[in-house]
């Protein structure tokens, strides 16, 4: 065992691990951070992007020990609790960017660090290409497409931008 | 139409939890002392199990149990069972083989469970798992369902001789035989439905939870069917009765039927729970997933389609091998059967139709219902057969179509179904307008000035969904009545809860059956709530899959109203000081009819509870009703897709540059929601079409075992989707719903197709038509030139 010590959305933490301990176990099964999500073994879904250090990473790729010191953020974290929702999280919402909601939170992580780096005028085949890394099997992609277009919009007008 | 009420495109009540991480699945439920499991699974697609040695395992750290197939039958539980009785030819019954939840004596395919591990932690357990050492004796195995009868398969269950389950027929082959022999014009077919994985998102969980105060046990799982599952689990498996077994179906990440099945790790986590008494949980890895999760399709077809001199369709027969798999999945039965051969008929007007179908076991994973079930793969073959019918003829496609549209309902087709509704003209005329049909011409001269070849495919579908009268299921062998249930409680403050038999895992539920209830009730959609999928909350119901819960549960949930309103009205009579007829419920108020008094909905609903007004004797309190709605037929959605495809004929490469959907669903609830539904339906077919496939070598291996392996659509492989539809009302329901579930996943794989085969002018393509297939038709058609 070995411990770690990292800040999750905003709030340090530490934690005693087993160095196999990858940052998703860590984020679901230690902190109890459910909304990361695992869709599969071989990296390939999605469904557990999250932002370390203001990147998507995704949460099975690293053991927990290897961002010792990060700063994490998951979906629970990309709005204020008691606040409104996070102007991607809200345009999935508006845009019925989701069905059964298993991928969407790593959808939404991977939008808002797509935002971060390729600006606010996102087109339709930049999105596309930029969900390479993300599986959704309900939704066919086509309101996902139209979601992040216009969360990355909203994004601009200065709604509740949110570091992470 | 009130702004929540039906036919608004209502914002869904479900996103909030899910955009914010706040979703419960299975794998987020975590209880008190819980152990994991962990599956040691068969590398071999079959051998004779000689011994299995778990003394090392047993005595690793954290160990409880090693469990195998042994423990399983000494402790009596039962097999897993398939639950529709096929009757063949013959007359004989279908041949249902043992499915023990673990192995006992002998492994049948790749992933077949032999052992379980339970320890304090999943890492403990898996470590463990790899000192279980199991002495296999192997056996030849076969994967291809057209080698599954033939001399040298070697017979994988005792009760089936040939590896055939049945061999089933449907229609009039005297009536067809006659039909061909008159025919002006015969196109013929080979064709392979091929197999898929359906791959939900959120791979399946269990956690098994044994109290022994109550000497109950309580199941969550990721099922679309928690009251089916605890039947089965009880009545067959004989886990435990069925009041002292509660299953919870919490948030489920996608199903496309892969979830409807009851599979060997539930059952197991249930009976080790019991055995060690601590909770035990076990969730499937995604490699798990490929090699447990029942796949889907895999056909081999021959089928024919016979015309007269006037392009009209005289006859059609289809022969085909269904393959099952190495066991009999829960309502695998069903598919290439009575949800495949009874939709031979299409949209058209066919006189005789005759369907074999031989459906064999291998040595490969369970195949069951996937998304359109039997329908996909029956509209492939119809659809298939009048492009190509129209190409050798030299007619239009549109044409050929128009002119054996069905034109008069209620349609009697000859296989089995009555069509009660529809307007197949309309969608198609739609579709061509929307996809500038008349403009194809200009467009493919313009992709050919790049060196692209451009294509443009119809398929003009049906389905029959709202499944299903209980008594027409009964008649062919169903083992459950397909009715749904809904319960309406009604609060003292006038809130409702709405109780559903149906389960919601991408559908929106919470949002589309609070709608109905908004606009019956008048109430604000807040004011709804809507609970499913816990055996212990609602009493009974048939869980969500086949495009069934508009149709069917919600019609339950109208049924329910009705006498709600009954009920509330004898309530409102009573405050009103009035006759109970002259009472009129609109918009959330109850009148006496020719008067200004008035009771609203909430003072009806205290007053229902709170019985100051009318003495318990003359009226009951409360006010809460159920109610059991059994279809009184299925449903016939149908529509249009138009698929227009370029290939590059230097790489066969396929984009899909443009596509059309028209759809009639009846009438619609919530259309975003609907839109949703025909879009991840699209992707799916296209995803058949172009990209994936359950590929097994010749020794039972599955060679596409991963996402690394098995191509699933990714954003970039689609294309923006132009959706619309048509509506003719089903007379067959109370609002005249006909679902919207399947519908792309039907449409959509032989658009593809025929847009691609008319781009490279030849027929011989099979799915996926990846670019290394669509390459090699294009050369094998070019070779078969030259040498002509």
């Amino acid at each position: 065992m070995s411990a770690v010590a990292l800040t999750v959305n905003g709030k340090a933490v530490t934690g005693d691990v087993d160095p196999r301990t990858l940052l998703v176990q860590f984020l679901r099964e230690n902190l109890r951070l459910t909304g990361t999500h695992v869709g599969c073994d071989t990296s390939q879904c999605g469904a557990c992007v999250v932002h370390v250090n203001g990147k998507a990473v995704k949460a099975c790729t690293v053991f927990v020990w290897q961002i010792e010191g990060a700063n994490v953020t998951t979906i629970e974290g990309l709005a204020n609790p008691n606040g409104p929702l996070h102007p991607m999280q809200e345009a999935f919402r508006e845009h019925h960017g989701l069905q059964c909601g298993y991928c969407t939170p790593g959808m939404i992580m991977t939008a808002v660090d797509m935002v971060n780096r390729k600006g606010h005028d996102l087109d339709d085949p930049t999105i596309r290409h930029e969900l390479e890394g993300n599986l959704c099997r309900c939704t066919g992609y086509h309101n996902i497409v139209k979601a992040i277009a216009a969360g990355a919009k909203a994004m601009a007008k200065g709604h509740a931008q949110h570091q992470t | 139409m009130s702004a929540t009420g039906i036919g608004a495109a209502v914002r869904r009540k479900e996103d909030q939890r899910f955009v914010t991480g706040k979703g419960h699945y299975t794998d987020d439920v975590n209880r008190a002392g819980q152990c994991y499991a962990y599956f040691l699974r068969s590398p071999h697609a079959h051998a004779k199990i000689k011994t299995i040695d778990s003394k090392a395992a047993a005595a690793m750290p954290g160990v409880l149990a090693v469990l195998t197939g042994a423990e399983l039958a000494a402790d009596k539980i039962g097999n897993l069972i398939c639950g529709w009785m096929i009757t063949s030819k013959d007359g004989s019954q279908m041949k249902m083989a043992p499915h023990p939840a673990i192995a006992h004596g002998k492994v049948n395919y790749v992933g077949d469970a032999v052992a379980v591990v339970i320890a304090e932690t999943l890492s403990q357990a898996k470590d463990a798992a790899e000192k279980v050492k199991v002495d296999y004796q192997l056996l030849p195995a076969v994967a291809d369902p057209a080698k599954a009868q033939g001399q040298g398969a070697l017979q994988i269950h005792e009760v089936a001789a040939r590896n055939t389950i049945y061999q089933w027929h449907l229609g009039d082959a005297n009536a067809v035989g006659a039909a061909f022999r008159a025919a002006k014009h015969v196109t013929k077919l080979d064709l392979i439905n091929n197999r898929l994985v359906p791959n939900a998102i959120e791979p399946r969980a269990a956690i098994g939870e044994y109290d022994a105060g109550s000497d109950s046990l309580t199941l969550w799982n990721t099922t679309q069917n928690p009251h089916v599952a605890r039947l089965v689990m009880s009545a067959f498996v004989g886990l435990a009765p069925e009041h002292k077994l509660r299953v919870i179906a919490p948030d489920v990440g996608g199903g496309f039927g892969s979830k409807i099945f009851i599979y060997p790790e539930e059952v197991v986590c249930l009976w080790a729970a019991r055995k060690i008494g601590r909770p035990v949980k076990w969730v499937a890895e995604r490699s798990e997933a490929f090699l447990t999760d029942a796949h889907g399709r895999d056909h081999v077809t021959h089928a024919e389609m016979a015309f007269d001199a006037d392009g009209k369709i005289t006859g059609l027969r289809a022969k085909t091998i269904a393959n099952l798999g190495a066991y009999m999945s829960t309502f695998s039965s069903s598919v290439p059967t009575y949800l495949y051969g009874t939709l031979l008929s299409g949209q058209y007007e066919i006189p005789a139709i005759y369907c074999e179908v031989d459906a064999v076991y291998t040595n490969t994973v369970p195949v069951d219902a996937y998304r359109g079930a039997g329908r996909p793969e029956a509209t492939f073959v119809v659809e298939r057969l009048i492009e190509v019918g129209a190409r050798e003829m030299g007619v239009d496609p549109a044409e050929l179509r128009k002119k054996n549209f069905i034109k008069k309902f209620p349609h009697q087709t000859p296989v089995i179904m009555t069509y009660d509704a529809g307007d197949y003209h309309a969608s198609l005329k739609k579709a061509l307008e929307i996809a500038d049909y008349g403009g194809f011409g200009k467009r493919k001269r313009e992709s050919a000035r790049h060196d692209k070849l451009r294509g443009v495919g119809f398929s003009t579908y049906i389905e029959a969904c709202g499944i299903a009268p209980s008594r027409a299921v009964g008649s062919l062998g169903c083992g459950v009545g397909l009715w749904e249930s809904a319960e309406v409680r009604v609060n003292p403050t006038g809130s409702v809860e709405i109780l559903t038999g149906c389960h919601q895992h991408g559908q929106g539920h919470e949002t589309t059956f609070a709608q109905v209830v908004s606009e019956r009730l008048g109430i604000p959609l807040d004011n709804v709530s809507v609970v499913h999928g816990d055996t212990d909350k609602v009493q009974f119901g048939m869980g969500t899959y086949g495009s069934r819960s508009g149709a069917v549960g919600i019609s339950a949930i109208v049924k329910a109203l009705d006498k709600i309103e009954a009920k509330a009205k004898k309530v409102a009579a009573h405050m009103l000081e009035a006759a109970e007829g002259d009472i009129v419920f609109q918009d959330g108020k109850f009148t006496v009819a020719g008067t200004d008094k008035s009771a609203a909905w909430g003072e009806v609903a205290l007053n229902a509870y709170i019985a100051h007004k009318f003495a318990g004797q003359e009226l009951e309190p409360g006010l809460k009703e159920g109610a059991f709605y059994d279809p009184t037929n299925f449903t016939f959605p149908a529509g249009c897709h138009i698929c227009e495809v370029e290939v590059d004929p230097q790489t066969g490469e396929s984009e899909i540059v443009a596509w059309t959907a028209v759809d009639d669903f009846g009438t619609v609830v919530n259309p975003m929601i609907v839109e949703g539904q025909v879009h991840g339906g699209i992707a799916q077919g296209v995803g058949q079409a172009l990209l994936e496939g359950a590929v097994y070598d010749k020794d039972g291996q599955l060679v596409t075992g991963s996402l690394m392996d098995y191509c699933m659509p990714r954003a970039h492989d689609l294309p923006a989707l132009k959706v619309d539809m048509t509506k003719t009302a089903s007379p067959s329901n109370p609002l005249g719903i006909k679902g919207c579930g399947e519908a792309g996943a039907i449409a959509a794989p032989v658009a593809v197709i025929n847009a691609i085969t008319d781009a490279i002018g030849t027929e011989d393509l099979a799915m996926p038509a990846t670019a290394q297939a669509v390459w090699q038709a294009l050369q094998k058609a070019s070779n078969r030139r030259e040498a002509a």
